[in-house]
């Protein structure tokens, strides 16, 4: 890749006249050697992949392996249906399908890792609701992943992605921040808009600890996706209204690798500190972990209510 | 870098819930299974760190079983893998421990992110560099490279990842280069 930072992405997409999706494209057919038709293909079965887990979440049963989580995207989807959501149709979905994939991937259905599985949710929560309301065909879909992935590459490589190392502002931080620079150039922003909604989006995030209960991905993960891909709309609609993030991106990024790497390793994906410490997050961990080796946790919320969503476990 | 493509950020298609204690179960149970060269009838699984302490939580021990099944990632098999291992007459034994062994007790790293060679061989003067004079005659360029031998002059193993797959002609070359040589093979890519 001839990139590294964020400012080098965006002069070399001046430089050569090209949005972020098609040099990330190009680069990545250099990078490894296939054809750019090769890796278009392969990124578009992904989104389909996605889509197809946004599906699978609102209709099937998504109840987790542990028994903890599962079958709340439908609850957000409902709200929308009787047209009592405030936050409208295209945020309310977004936050639905972003909650629906992470619940897939509680529960042992298959997901793309975007960019880890922990944040799997964001961007295709962002993307297929935008898809729906835009009318925008798979294609151009795809070209957004390549966008997600060039924010998302530079990131990962200055700072980190993921909660065991960086904390939860790594993981869905990541997400939100390339779901938002994505959805900022689908919508016709330039690469340097897209590159202040990463900022902006980044900011937000900033110091989120990884606090999993029982060290799974399902408490808070999956609500902090719904979150996520609400933020991501957020951080665009700044970006696209000509708000600039006044520390450059790539400055907040290092702010990321700085506020990670001060983070004490119970705050990192070890399930110490935080929501999994407190009573209920221990009660829950003893359930799990404390009697034999029982893979399914027998709570009393669960005995009370076969689906248990995270409101339920209050 | 550390991530050095776009799929290595979005991706891999996998079966949750966690990249590292699902996704990188299965491939770990593949690298095993390539390493091993057919399906085993008995394996013991150690577990490691936080592996140990939630692996069933995350569904660690079926994406391992899935592994050594030789299914991949995004296999929406995976959940019923003990099942499927258990039909074939697997026995699986999962022992959560500590420390790190490498292969055949042999002390070497490598990421299975690379098509990747296991060369054992007698620890002797010029070997690595026979080995590798065979690389650079089949145009196959090496990425990083790991060696231990168990003494001076003894068996050696040595693991050497590549950036692309390694024709044949580069299997052969190097088998010839003395009879007491043996090649696994690992790609995952």
């Amino acid at each position: 890749m001839r990139f590294s930072h964020l400012h080098e992405l965006t002069a070399l997409c001046l430089k050569e006249g090209k949005p972020i999706h098609q040099l990330m494209a190009e680069e990545q057919a250099q990078e490894s050697g296939r054809t750019l038709k090769q890796e278009t293909d392969k990124m578009h079965s992904y989104y389909l992949v996605m889509k197809d887990a946004v599906k699978r979440g609102l209709t099937r049963d998504t109840l987790s392996r542990s028994g903890l989580t599962g079958n709340d995207a439908k609850r957000a989807m409902a709200l929308i249906e009787v047209q009592s959501s405030l936050l409208g149709p295209i945020a309310g979905k977004a936050l639905a399908y972003a909650l629906s994939v992470s619940e897939v991937n509680a529960s042992m259905g298959r997901i793309i890792a975007t960019p880890t599985a922990g944040s799997c949710g964001v961007i295709p929560g962002v993307f297929l609701s935008v898809q729906e309301h835009f009318g925008w065909s798979d294609d151009r879909m795809t070209e957004g992943l390549f966008t997600a992935g060039a924010l998302g590459y530079v990131i990962a490589n200055r700072s980190f992605v993921s909660g065991a190392e960086g904390g939860c502002q790594a993981e869905i931080g990541s997400a939100v921040a390339m779901a938002a620079g994505a959805l900022t150039e689908l919508r016709g922003g330039t690469p340097e808009q897209a590159v202040h909604a990463v900022g902006l989006a980044l900011k937000n995030s900033l110091g989120l600890i990884c606090d999993p209960v029982g060290g799974l991905v399902e408490i808070p993960c999956i609500v902090r996706n719904g979150f996520g891909a609400v933020s991501a709309i957020t951080a665009s609609e700044m970006a696209i209204a000509g708000i600039r993030s006044v520390i450059p991106s790539d400055e907040v990024i290092g702010a990321m690798l700085e506020v990670g790497g001060g983070m004490p390793d119970k705050y990192r994906e070890t399930a110490k500190g935080g929501l999994a410490a407190t009573p209920t997050g221990t009660r829950i961990m003893q359930e799990l972990y404390g009697k034999g080796k029982s893979s399914r946790v027998k709570s009393e919320t669960e005995t009370k209510q076969p689906v248990a969503g995270e409101g339920d476990l209050k | 870098m550390r991530f050095k493509d776009v799929f290595s950020i979005i991706g891999p298609d996998m079966i949750g819930p966690s990249s590292s204690h699902t996704a990188g179960a299965v491939r770990i149970g593949l690298a095993a299974r390539q390493l091993f060269g057919r399906l085993p009838q008995r394996a013991e699984l150690y577990l490691y760190g936080s592996f140990a302490e939630t692996y069933q939580g995350h569904g660690t021990d079926v994406a391992l079983a899935a592994g050594l099944l030789g299914w991949g990632t995004d296999n929406e098999r995976i959940p019923e893998a003990l099942a499927a291992a258990e039909e074939l007459g697997v026995e699986l034994v999962f022992i959560p421990s500590q420390g790190i062994v490498g292969i055949d007790d042999f002390d070497v790293r490598f990421s299975a992110s690379f098509p990747t060679m296991v060369i054992t061989h007698s620890d002797r003067v010029g070997m690595l560099a026979e080995i590798t004079s065979c690389f650079s005659q089949n145009g196959v360029n090496i990425g990083s490279m790991d060696v231990d031998r168990r003494s001076r002059s003894g068996e050696a193993l040595t693991v050497i990842e590549a950036d692309s797959s390694f024709p044949e002609e580069l299997v052969q070359a190097i088998l010839e280069i003395k009879a007491d040589l043996s090649i696994r093979i690992l790609d995952l890519s």
